[in-house]
C-alpha cells in the first residue's frame, strides 16, 4: 500500500506537486460497473470451462462405448470416485504432500545453489564464461536420458528424486539472477563508482535490489519446474517415500481411470498453487516499488 | 595525466590542456582549458555530442582523459546525473540517504542530513514515496536532494532537467540559483538551453561541435538573487543573443 502523505504547503511548485497528487493516490481504479466486470472478466473463463466439461462428458459417453469409458470417465465419476471418496482422495493428498516436501527440499536447494552460482559468475567474466557452456548443457540434457545415472550414482530413493528435481530447477534461477545482477543502469554503477563503494557494497546495495525482479521471475519458473521434477523423478524411479508420481503409474496400472484424472488434477492444482504462492511472495517483497501500480 | 590533487586556494576546479580520445578513435575533447572558482556558476552549452558529458566524467574521475590534467578535491564532489538515477527499490528517504550511507555516515546523522535536503528542495511530505509514483520534476529533485547530502564544496550538473518540462524547468532553475546562493558551492552546468545558462550562472562557456573546444567565453553580469522576470529583461536578450551567435558558429 503507498502512504498517503501529502504535499505540504513547502512546495513551492505548484505545477509539479499537483502533477504528483493523483500518482500518490492509492487506486484510482477507473469507475466501471460491476456487470461489465462480470461480463468481461468472470464469464469468459467460467464459459470455456462448461465448454470444456461439455466436451469431457461428449467423448466420455458418444465418442467411447461402454468397454472402453474407462479411458475417460465423466466428470461427476470422477468428482465422485477421486475426490469425494475421502479414503481414495486422502491417498492422492498424501501422496501430493510428500511429492511437495522433496519440490521443496530441492527447490531449497535450488535456490541456495543458483545465487552462489550466479553470484560468482556476475563477479568474474572468467567464471561466467567457464561455466556458461556447462549450465546451457545441463539445461539441454533431457531428463530421462540421465535418470538412469542418477539412480546408479545416488540410488533411486530422495536423494536421487532429489537431484533431477535441482538438476530440472537450477537453471532458471541462475539465469534470471545473471541477468538480474547485470541488469542495473549504467548511471547507478557510476554512482556508486564515484562514492567508491566496495565490490560487497555494490552487490547488496545495487545489483541484489536491481536483480529482484528478475531472481523472483526466475524462482516462479523454478518452483514450477521442482514440482514437476519431483513428480518426474518419483515416476521414473518409483522409489521412496510414495509421492505423486508413483500414485499416477499406480492408478494408471490398474485401471482406475478416476483416481487417475483425480490425481493429474491434483498435481496441476498443486503447480498453480506453487506458482501463486511465489507470486505473493513477489509482491509482498517488491510490489511497493515494482511495475506499474502500487 | 589526471591527477585528485586538493585544489589550490581559490580554484575548486581546473581543466587544464584536457584532451580525450576513446579507444575507438573518436575524439570528444581537443585542449581544453578553465577553472572554476569558489561562488563561481560555470554553464557549458554547446551542440550535442560535443563532449559536454565527457567533460564532467574526466571532472569527476569516472574517465581518464588521455591528454592534460584536472586539478580537484573528489572527496565530496556532487554530481547530478543527466537522469534522475535514482534507486527504483528505495524511498525517497532511502534515496537521498544513499551516498552518506556509502561514505560510512551514521545512521542518525544520515536521517539528520536526509530530512534537511528534502526540505531544501520542496518534497517534504513525500519521504516515504517511491520513485515511480514521482513526476520527472520531483525525481530530479529527490535527485538534488542526495547531492546535497554531502554538502560537496563542488557542484557538477550533466543537463539535469533536460527532460522536465517547460514549466519545471524554470522553477527548478531558481530554485538550483537559490541553493547556490544559499550553500556557496562551486557550480559547472551542461546545458542546450541558452536561456538556463544565461539565467543561472556567473559564466557561460560555448563549446564547439566534435571534438569539442571552449570557443566562447560570456560573464553574465545579473546579480543575485535572480528574479524570474529576468527572462524579459533586454540584457538577458541581448546576452542570450550573443550567446546563440557564438553558438550557431560553432557548427
Ligand atoms: N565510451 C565511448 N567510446 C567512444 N565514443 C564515445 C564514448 N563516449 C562518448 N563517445 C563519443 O564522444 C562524443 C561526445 O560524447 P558526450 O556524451 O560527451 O557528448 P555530449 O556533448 O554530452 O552530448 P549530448 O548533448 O547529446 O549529451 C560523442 O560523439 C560520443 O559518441
Ligand atoms: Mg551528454
Amino acid at each position: 500500500m503507498t502512504d498517503t502523505h501529502r504535499p505540504t504547503s513547502t512546495d513551492t511548485d505548484d505545477a509539479v506537486a499537483a502533477a504528483a497528487v493523483p500518482a500518490s493516490t492509492p487506486r484510482v481504479t477507473p469507475p466501471r460497473s460491476t456487470t461489465r466486470t462480470l461480463f468481461t472478466v468472470v464469464l469468459p473463463p467460467i464459459i470455456m470451462g462448461i465448454l470444456i466439461l461439455g466436451l469431457w462428458y461428449f467423448v466420455s459417453y458418444q465418442m467411447l462405448d461402454e468397454r472402453r469409458r474407462f479411458l475417460l470417465r465423466p466428470p461427476h465419476q470422477v468428482l465422485d470416485v477421486g475426490f469425494l471418496d475421502w479414503g481414495n482422495f486422502s491417498d492422492i493428498l498424501w501422496a501430493l504432500w510428500a511429492t511437495t516436501k522433496v519440490a521443496m527440499v530441492g527447490l531449497s536447494i535450488s535456490i541456495v545453489l543458483g545465487l552462489t552460482i550466479a553470484v560468482v559468475m556476475s563477479q568474474s567474466k572468467l567464471f561466467e564464461r567457464a561455466l556458461y557452456p556447462y549450465m546451457v548443457t545441463l539445461q539441454a540434457i533431457p531428463i530421462l536420458a540421465i535418470a538412469p545415472l542418477i539412480g546408479f550414482w545416488f540410488g533411486t530413493a530422495t536423494t536421487g528424486r532429489l537431484i533431477v528435481c535441482v538438476i530440472i530447477s537450477l537453471f532458471p534461477i541462475i539465469v534470471n539472477t545473471l541477468f538480474g545482477l547485470q541488469s542495473a543502469e549504467r548511471g547507478m554503477h557510476d554512482l556508486f563508482t564515484l562514492h567508491h563503494a566496495n565490490r560487497p557494497t555494490r552487490l547488496f546495495k545495487l545489483q541484489f535490489p536491481a536483480a529482484s525482479p528478475a531472481i523472483f521471475a526466475g524462482l516462479r519458473i523454478a518452483a514450477g519446474l521442482s514440482v514437476i521434477g519431483a513428480i518426474v523423478g518419483d515416476f521414473i524411479f518409483g522409489r521412496g517415500e510414495a509421492g505423486i508420481g508413483q500414485a499416477l503409474r499406480k492408478y494408471a496400472n490398474n485401471l482406475d481411470g478416476e483416481q487417475l484424472l483425480a490425481a493429474v488434477i491434483m498435481s496441476s492444482v498443486l503447480g498453480v498453487t506453487v506458482f501463486l504462492v511465489f507470486g505473493w511472495i513477489q509482491n509482498l517483497a517488491i510490489g511497493k516499488w515494482h511495475g506499474d501500480r502500487s | 595525466m589526471s591527477t585528485a590533487a586538493a585544489a589550490t586556494a581559490t580554484e575548486s576546479l581546473s581543466f587544464e590542456q584536457i584532451g580525450m580520445i576513446f579507444p575507438d578513435g573518436t575524439e570528444a575533447i581537443q585542449d581544453v582549458s578553465f577553472s572554476i572558482r569558489k561562488g563561481e556558476f560555470v554553464t557549458v552549452v554547446g551542440p550535442s555530442g560535443c563532449g559536454k558529458s565527457t567533460l564532467l566524467k574526466i571532472a569527476s574521475g569516472l574517465l581518464e582523459p588521455t591528454a592534460g590534467r584536472v586539478i580537484v578535491d573528489r572527496d565530496r564532489l556532487g554530481y547530478v546525473f543527466q537522469d534522475a538515477t535514482l534507486l527504483p527499490w528505495r524511498t525517497v528517504r532511502g534515496n537521498v540517504e544513499l551516498l552518506a550511507e556509502l561514505h560510512g555516515i551514521p545512521k542518525a546523522e544520515r536521517a539528520q542530513l536526509a530530512s534537511d535536503a528534502i526540505s531544501l528542495v520542496g518534497l517534504d511530505g513525500f519521504e516515504g514515496h517511491y520513485p515511480k509514483s514521482l513526476s520527472g520534476g520531483m525525481r530530479m529533485r529527490a535527485s538534488l536532494a542526495r547531492t546535497l547530502t554531502l554538502s560537496p564544496p563542488i557542484f557538477l550538473f550533466d543537463e539535469p532537467f533536460g527532460a522536465v518540462d517547460e514549466i519545471t524547468r524554470e522553477h527548478l532553475n531558481e530554485e538550483t540559483q537559490q541553493l547556490f546562493q544559499r550553500e556557496g558551492f562551486a557550480g559547472l552546468f551542461i546545458t542546450h538551453s541558452i536561456s538556463e545558462a544565461v539565467f543561472m550562472s556567473t559564466r557561460v562557456l560555448v563549446m564547439s561541435s566534435r571534438p569539442g573546444r571552449i570557443i566562447a567565453e560570456f560573464d553574465v553580469p545579473f546579480g543575485y538573487p535572480r528574479s524570474p522576470d529576468l527572462r524579459f529583461d533586454a540584457d538577458f536578450a541581448r546576452l542570450s543573443g550573443e550567446v546563440s551567435h557564438a553558438l550557431r558558429g560553432s557548427h
